[in-house]
């Protein structure tokens, strides 16, 4: 194994052209806009943000689904080849997506066996007279009954379906796997089967997971690292823990208190006003400002950098980088 | 806790042995619940346990297709079965509900000003210059923007979470007693949930509207509500005052939903899942419905539907392995060497 990490995404940005009304003038519109991250081998970097935010198309950059206008994404310290050349396609066997809908992931026509079977097909693994058994082993490997391969991706319920598609996925022994809200069309009991294993195979299979979600509660059940993306842009960034436990960044600190949890709730909830803002008339400045209870007249016209705070972590806030300074300057 | 007092005095809804079936399969079987003035209710529970169906059938909402029985009481007058003309006048104006996704509730080709105007000349029996006076004056109680201006936008114009208000508006155009939001902010992102769920908390205390809240998500329901009914493949298995609930759940299946949601808080711990899968409806299992996943199972499960008996003085649970609470009990602990 390489000392590089696993993915390193550098200063990757995607803009849209977007025209306003029929005969409007088209307008950039920044969908990601300079995002970096790293996703070590064997470890789980969760990607959290609103709709809008940009992790889904930062995923999508990630795996060369679409090139990136700025920056670049490294594989294992290698660029990653443009996609649909042969090399891309040889080495996408190395890194796999898991979608939120399974039913819209796997063929209605296909047998759930014949759909984690063409996997060994595509790239040629194994003999020919081997590869049902090898799918076989596959599904039971994430909880499926051989039985279970017969039947078709109606037959199954939610929580099957998507333990098929992360048996498709795994089929090619992939070192990454995105996984964009693979958990949230499932009900809550079903949910944590499917975090429990997919915990369980990237112990088993040291696995580096991109883990995008909405939700902060699975987030940090998986993730060791975590990034809050906000109109395009890693706002914060950190270990888990401490990022979900000690937010630094008024944007992080609103969305722990929105999560909803029950039972008593430990602090009290911050309501933002105003919604998230349109990508395509992005605010001056720290693109958070009109909704930040701390905005001052530097975040209107200063856009903040994302640095490290003397505990590690990156954030880019100009009022949590001056209270840090205050107190070191104090101390 | 405002839950017991008003318990004395005669509910606003009564829903008494309500059961639903779609083509001869039972979906509903059999639900008693009491909503009364100014409280808020949760409905929890995984997709197909019935929470919806449950105010669908009460409101006559259900495709034709469906055979309902048992009794929707409003205010001593009986819902199930009543004539077209009855239910009109209930549905937005005693009753009113919202959905998840309010962009498809909503008109696309109509302005969002005349789409409020319309309930409230139906339930509100207001017309001209006054509706659209009354139509900005909600829009300013729901926390719309610029309200005057959006009267004339249309819904594609506005966010989702705004889409909801509007919905909310329009819902409290009748001054309903009732709102029932299924689902009011599964679509929305967590910061706008937030909005929307402290606007219907708002709305609720400074009108003293009951609010019935159905949600698959325990957080928002603790959140939101007073009183929850815990819901399985078409039966309440729980209810309780919300506080007592989430701080000590009775029956198994609550307890196994709390346990498959990862805590935001504390220390890391692998999740519980329920094991198994929710039984299709035309292939319930003998008995307990939840008994083929429980871990507290016996045999006697199996034998019948257990009843939601009251467990302790105002908490009932539909388990036979969970103990009867009622009666406190003064045999002190035994001690194991």
């Amino acid at each position: 194994m390489s000392s590089a990490p696993l993915l390193q995404v550098r200063g990757v940005a995607r803009r849209y052209a977007m025209r306003r009304g029929l005969l409007g003038r088209s307008i950039d519109v920044r969908a990601v806009d300079g995002v970096s991250l790293t996703v070590e081998h064997g470890r789980t970097l969760g990607l959290v943000g609103e709709s809008g935010s940009g992790k889904s198309t930062t995923g999508r950059l990630a795996l060369g689904l679409e090139p990136p206008d700025d920056g670049d994404v490294m594989f294992k310290g290698a660029p990653i080849p443009p996609a649909g050349t042969l090399a891309w396609r040889q080495l996408r066997a190395r890194m796999q997506m898991i979608y939120q809908d399974p039913l819209g992931a796997l063929d209605r026509r296909l047998s759930i066996l014949e759909q984690v079977r063409e996997p060994y097909d595509v790239h040629g693994l194994g003999e020919a007279g081997e590869r049902d058994a090898m799918a076989t082993a596959l599904l039971q490997a994430v909880g499926l009954r051989a039985d279970q391969g017969s039947r078709y991706p109606h037959e199954l319920s939610g929580g099957q379906r998507q333990r098929a598609v992360i048996a498709r996925a795994l089929a090619t022994k992939p070192d990454l796997l995105v996984c964009d809200e693979p958990v949230s069309a499932l009900d809550v009991s079903i949910q944590a089967q499917v975090v429990n294993l997919l915990v369980d195979l990237q112990q088993e299979l040291g696995l580096g997971l991109l883990f995008i979600s909405h939700d902060l509660k699975v987030i940090r059940q998986v993730s060791h690292r975590v990034a809050v993306m906000y109109l395009g842009r890693i706002v914060e960034e950190g270990d888990a823990d401490l990022l979900l436990a000690s937010p630094a960044h008024p944007y992080t600190e609103a969305l722990v208190s929105a999560s909803p949890v029950p039972g008593r709730r430990a602090r009290p909830r911050i309501v933002l006003q105003g919604d998230p803002p349109n990508p395509a008339a992005r605010p001056s400045g720290c693109a958070f400002h009109p909704r930040c209870h701390a905005a001052r007249e530097r975040c209107k016209v200063e856009s903040p950098r994302l640095l490290p705070l003397p505990d590690g972590r990156l954030t880019a806030c100009h009022v949590a980088h001056d209270q840090a300074n205050f107190l070191k300057a104090a101390s | 806790m405002t839950g017991l007092t008003s318990r004395e005095t005669s509910p606003l809804v009564a829903i008494r042995d309500l059961a639903v079936s779609f083509d001869g399969v039972k979906v509903l079987h059999g639900i008693d619940l009491a909503i009364h003035r100014g409280e808020a209710v949760g409905l929890v529970g995984e997709s197909g346990c019935g929470k919806s169906v449950t105010w669908l059938a009460a409101l006559g909402l259900l495709p034709k297709k469906a055979t309902i029985s048992g009794s929707v009481m409003l205010d001593g007058g009986e819902l199930i079965g009543a004539a077209p003309a009855t239910l009109d006048s209930v549905r937005g104006g005693r009753i009113a509900m919202i959905f998840q996704d309010p962009a498809s509730a909503l008109n696309p080709v109509i302005k969002l000003g005349r789409q409020v105007g319309e309930a409230l000349a139906l339930h509100g029996g207001l017309s001209g210059k006054a509706i659209r006076a009354e139509a900005k004056r909600l829009f300013d109680l729901v926390g719309i923007p610029d309200a005057a201006r959006r009267l004339d936008a249309f819904p594609h114009e506005l966010s989702g979470g705004q889409n909801q208000r509007v919905m909310i508006a329009m819902a409290l155009a009748g001054k309903p007693d009732i709102l029932v939001a299924d689902e009011p902010t599964t679509a929305l992102d967590a910061t706008i949930q937030a909005q929307i769920l402290e606007l219907l908390t708002r709305i609720r205390r400074e009108t003293n509207m009951a609010l019935v809240l159905i949600s698959h998500d325990l957080g928002v329901i603790s959140e939101t509500c007073d009183r929850v009914c815990v819901m399985y493949a078409g039966r309440i298995i729980e209810t309780a005052a919300s506080e007592a609930l989430f701080a000590q759940p009775l029956h198994p299946y609550t307890q196994g939903l709390l346990a498959a949601l990862p805590p935001l808080e504390g220390v890391r711990r692998r999740l519980v899942p329920v094991e198994g899968n929710v039984p299709e409806p035309w292939n319930l299992p003998p008995g307990c419905s939840f008994a083929p996943r429980c871990p507290r199972r016996v045999e006697a499960c199996a034998m019948r539907v257990p009843l939601l008996a009251p467990k302790t003085a105002d908490r009932r649970a539909a388990c036979i392995m969970t103990p009867s609470l009622a009666q406190p009990q003064h045999r002190p602990e035994p001690v194991y060497a």
